[in-house]
C-alpha cells in the first residue's frame, strides 16, 4: 500500500496545528466564495448531521432515527485559510438502487465533484457501513473516512484499528465521537490535507469480480477513457453500464460525462450542477 | 435489472463514441450472463467483510445483560409494545397540559390585561383615529399575543419532551410497532417514519415521505400525512380537551382525562391513516406492499441540554415565529369583518349567519367554520380566531370592550366564553375531530404539490381528509342529539 498517505494523530500533541481551535471558523450558511465542496455522506443514524452541525455552527436538528435527512442541506465554513461549502446528503445504505435519496446522493457525489467525500461510518456496525464507503470510493477518490460513534464502540468493548482500516481503504480514517467534538480537529485537517491535495488518496477499489465481469470491465473502461480521458472513475461507470444503469447511460447520451473530466470543475459549474440536482429532484 | 429495454436506443445527434460505449456495454451485458447487478453486490460485501473483519475486534463474549436488547424485548413486544406506547405519549401530554396551565395565564396576565390596555392608553394619548387604534391594537396586536399566550407553554413543554423521546431513539420503536399494520394496509412500511415527521409537521413529513421508493406508496404516504397531528394543532387540542374534556371528572383528574383525551384524538388519527391507505391501496392505488428492512438504531442517552435548547430554538421558536406572522394579518383581516358592517351587519355576522346552518348540521357552528377558512393559511390561528370572533357575536361585554376584541384569557373565563358563544360538549368534541380531519394548511399543499407534481393528488389529498372531517362531525352530530332526546 502507498505510503503517501498520512495518518492523522490518534493521541493528542498540543504543538498539532489540528489543534490549533483558531483554524475553524464556523460559516453557517452564509457560504459565498467557496474553495472546496465537501460531500457528507454515510448510511443513515451514523452521525453525519452532528458532523455537519459540528463543522458548521448551524444547529439542523437530529434525531436519533434512520431517514432523519431526506433533502441536502448546506453550510459553510472556514480551516486553514480556505472556505469550504459542506453539503450533508441524505443517509443511504447504498448507491445502487433507486430509490430518491440514494440517486440524490449518488448524483451529487458523482456529478458535483466534491472536492472532498466525507463518509460518516458507524464503528460499532463496521462491516455494513463499508459496504457503502466501499461504493463511494469507486466513484470519487477524493475521500475521507470517519470512524464515528467511536464512545458507543468502546461502550460495547469493541475496538477499530483506524490506522489498518486507512491502510485497507487508502484513503484518511479519522476515529471520532462527534456527539462530544472529539475528533473534529483531526478531521478537519484531513479533509484540507485531502482538498488541498496534500494528501493523495488511493482507494480502493474492487478486485474479485467473476472473471466473465472483470474482462468485460475491462473492455470497457478502455473505450470509454478513450471518449472521455481523464475521466477519474471510467472503472464504475462501466460498471454502472454493464448494470444498465438508465441515468448513467442518460450521461453519456448527453454528453454530461464529459464535463466530469476536467482536473477542476470550478464555482460556477459546481453551482450550475447543484441547481441540476435540484430541477432533478422535483421531476 | 436485466431488461433490454434498459438500454434505449440513443436518439439521434449523439456522438459515435458516446454510441459505441453503450452499443458495447449493451452487447458485454449479453456475453457476461448472469446476474451483473449481484454479482458487483457481492463483490462489495466480501471486500467489505474481509476490511472489517482486520480492523474491528470485538468482545470476545458478549455482555450477559444487554440493556438495548431488554429494553427493545418490551417496547416492541406484541403485547406490551401498544399499551406503553399509549401509555409514554399520555404521560408526555399530562406533563404538558399539567406545566402548560400556570405560565398560560402569567402570559394571558401580561400580555392581554397588562400590555394591551397600556397600548390603548398609550393610542388615545397620541389621539390615534378609532380604525387604526382598532386595526393595530385590537386587531393584529390582540390576535398575536393571544397566540402567544395559547401556545407558548405547551410547546415550550410538548417538544422538548417529544425530541427527547426521538433522540433516545424511541420513534424508530413506533415505527416498528406500526410497520405491519401499514403492510396489511397495503402501504410501505416506512410511511410510518414519515407519519412520525407529520406529528412535527405535516409539510415536512410529505417530504419525508421520499424515503419511499415506489411511486404507489409514496403518494399513499403524502395523501394520509395530514392524518398525523401537526404541531399547529396540538394546541387546539390540548386546550379544547382541558377546557371541555377535563372539567367533566374531578380536578386531581382533570389532567390525566384531557391528556387521554388527546392521545385518543392522536390514535384516532393513526387509525385514519390505516384506513385511508387501505381504501386507496384497494381502489385508486392498487398494487403489492413492498418489504424493506428497518433500522432500529440503538439507544442512546439524550444530551439533555443540547436537545432542550435545539428543541426550543428549532421547533418552538421556529413554529411560534411562522403563528405570529400569520396571526398579524389575521387579526387585521378580523377586526375588518368584524367592523365593516354592510346594512346593519358587520362582514363577520353576514359569513357567521350563513354558515351557521352547516356548522350546526356537524355540530359545530358558523364562528368555527369562519376561524378554519381564515386560518387556511396556519393552523395555529384557528382557537384565536374562534375567541375573537366569539365575542364579535355573543356581544358579550364582559369578555371585551369592542367587537372583535379578545379579552380575559383565564381557562375559567375562556370556558365561560366559549359557553356564551352556545358551546356544548358537542362542539368541543366535533372541534377536536374537525381540527384533525380536515385540509392540511396552505404550506403542506404546496408542499404536496412539489412533491408529486400533479394537481389532481394534491387535489384528493386536500379534499379527502376535509370530506372524511364533515363526515364524521355530521355523524357524531346526529348520533349524539339522537342519544340525548332518550
Amino acid at each position: 500500500m502507498s505510503s503517501s498517505i498520512q495518518l492523522p494523530a490518534a493521541h493528542n500533541c498540543e504543538t498539532c496545528p489540528a489543534h490549533n481551535v483558531g483554524n475553524l471558523t464556523k460559516l453557517g450558511i452564509n457560504m459565498d466564495n467557496w474553495d472546496f465542496v465537501v460531500a457528507l455522506a454515510g448510511n443513515p443514524n451514523t452521525g453525519k448531521s452532528t458532523i455537519f452541525n459540528a463543522l458548521t455552527g448551524l444547529r439542523q436538528h437530529t434525531g436519533n432515527w434512520p431517514g432523519k435527512t431526506v433533502s441536502r442541506a448546506e453550510g459553510g465554513f472556514e480551516y486553514g485559510g480556505h472556505r469550504y461549502k459542506i453539503v450533508d446528503l441524505p443517509g443511504t445504505y447504498s448507491l445502487l438502487s433507486t430509490s430518491l435519496d440514494e440517486e440524490v446522493a449518488r448524483n451529487f457525489i458523482l456529478f458535483g465533484q466534491p472536492d472532498v467525500t466525507l463518509i460518516v461510518t458507524d464503528a460499532t456496525r463496521l462491516e455494513r457501513n463499508l459496504n457503502l464507503v466501499l461504493q463511494v470510493l469507486e466513484i470519487t477518490d477524493r475521500a475521507v473516512v470517519a470512524l464515528n460513534l467511536m464512545d458507543e464502540a468502546r461502550r460495547h468493548g469493541i475496538t477499530v484499528d483506524d490506522r489498518s482500516l486507512a491502510r485497507d481503504l487508502g484513503v484518511p480514517v479519522v476515529p471520532t465521537s462527534a456527539r462530544s467534538k472529539q475528533g473534529i480537529p483531526e478531521l478537519l485537517q484531513a479533509i484540507s490535507q485531502v482538498a488541498t491535495g496534500a494528501v493523495v488518496c488511493k482507494p480502493h477499489r474492487l478486485k474479485n469480480e467473476p472473471p466473465a465481469l472483470k474482462h468485460a470491465i475491462r473492455e470497457l473502461v478502455s473505450k470509454i477513457e478513450a471518449a472521455f480521458p481523464g475521466l477519474p472513475n471510467a472503472r464504475w461507470v462501466a460498471l454502472r453500464l454493464l448494470d444498465g444503469d438508465q441515468r448513467i447511460i442518460e450521461a453519456i447520451n448527453r454528453g454530461e460525462l464529459g464535463d466530469l473530466t476536467r482536473d477542476d470543475p470550478g464555482e460556477d459549474a459546481a453551482g450550475t450542477l447543484v441547481l441540476q440536482l435540484q430541477e432533478a429532484q422535483h421531476a | 435489472m436485466l431488461n433490454q429495454e434498459a438500454l434505449t436506443p440513443p436518439q439521434s445527434g449523439i456522438p459515435a463514441a458516446a454510441q459505441d460505449i453503450l452499443d458495447t456495454a449493451n452487447r458485454l451485458r449479453w456475453e457476461v450472463g448472469g446476474d451483473v447487478h449481484e454479482n458487483i453486490v457481492e463483490a462489495i460485501y466480501t471486500d467489505a467483510a474481509r476490511i472489517a473483519d482486520r480492523a474491528a475486534i470485538y468482545p470476545d463474549t458478549p455482555p450477559r445483560f444487554n440493556l438495548d436488547r431488554t429494553i427493545d424485548r418490551l417496547v416492541t413486544s406484541r403485547l406490551w409494545g401498544f399499551p406503553l406506547m399509549i401509555l409514554l405519549f399520555t404521560v408526555v401530554f399530562w406533563i404538558t397540559i399539567a406545566g402548560a396551565n400556570v405560565p398560560s395565564q402569567w402570559l394571558a396576565y401580561i400580555l392581554l390585561d397588562t400590555v394591551h390596555p397600556m397600548l390603548k392608553t398609550a393610542g388615545a394619548t397620541i389621539g390615534l383615529p378609532w380604525w387604526l387604534d382598532g386595526l393595530l391594537i385590537d386587531g393584529m396586536y390582540l390576535a398575536t399575543a393571544w397566540v402567544v399566550s395559547v401556545m407558548l407553554p405547551p410547546m415550550a413543554i410538548f417538544f422538548p419532551l417529544f425530541t427527547l423521546l426521538e433522540d433516545f431513539g424511541y420513534l424508530p420503536r413506533v415505527a416498528f410497532n406500526l410497520d405491519n399494520i401499514f403492510k396489511k394496509s397495503g402501504a410501505h412500511g416506512k410511511q410510518s417514519l414519515s407519519m412520525m415527521m407529520g406529528f412535527g409537521c405535516n409539510a415536512a413529513g410529505v417530504v419525508a415521505s421520499r424515503v419511499i421508493d415506489s411511486p404507489r406508496e409514496r403518494l399513499i404516504a403524502i395523501i394520509t400525512n395530514n392524518f398525523a397531528l401537526c404541531n399547529g394543532r396540538w394546541p387546539t387540542q390540548i386546550l379544547i380537551a382541558s377546557l371541555f374534556i377535563g372539567s367533566l371528572v374531578p380536578a386531581y383528574l382533570g389532567g390525566l382525562i384531557s391528556a387521554l383525551a388527546v392521545v385518543g384524538i392522536a390514535m384516532l388519527g393513526v387509525l385514519m391513516s390505516f384506513a385511508v391507505s387501505w381504501f386507496l391501496s384497494r381502489t385508486w392505488l392498487k398494487g403489492e406492499a413492498s418489504t424493506f428492512s428497518l433500522e432500529l438504531p440503538p439507544y442512546r442517552p439524550p444530551r439533555f441540554w443540547q436537545t432542550i435548547y435545539t428543541s426550543l430554538i428549532d421547533r418552538t421558536i421556529f413554529v411560534l415565529w411562522r403563528a405570529i406572522v400569520f396571526a398579524l394579518p389575521a387579526g387585521a383581516v378580523i377586526w375588518l369583518m368584524a367592523n365593516v358592517s354592510i346594512g346593519g351587519a358587520s362582514i363577520a355576522e353576514y359569513l357567521i349567519n350563513f354558515l351557521n346552518p352547516i356548522g350546526w348540521l356537524i355540530g359545530l357552528n358558523g364562528v368555527i367554520l369562519v376561524a378554519y377558512i381564515v386560518a387556511i393559511p396556519a393552523n395555529e390561528i384557528v382557537i384565536p380566531t374562534i375567541l375573537m370572533l366569539t365575542v364579535l357575536v355573543t356581544g358579550t361585554s364582559q369578555f371585551g370592550a369592542g367587537a372583535g376584541v379578545m379579552f380575559e384569557t383565564g381557562d375559567s373565563e375562556t370556558l365561560a366564553l366559549f359557553q356564551a358563544g352556545g358551546w356544548t360538549l358537542l362542539t368541543a368534541v366535533n372541534l377536536m375531530l374537525f381540527s384533525l380531519l380536515h385540509n392540511p394548511c396552505s404550506t403542506t399543499i404546496y408542499t404536496i404539490y412539489t412533491e408529486t407534481g400533479s394537481k389532481k393528488w394534491t387535489a384528493v389529498a386536500a379534499l379527502l381528509p376535509l370530506a372524511i372531517g364533515v363526515m364524521v362531525t355530521f355523524s357524531v352530530a346526529q348520533v349524539w342529539r339522537l342519544v340525548s332526546l332518550l
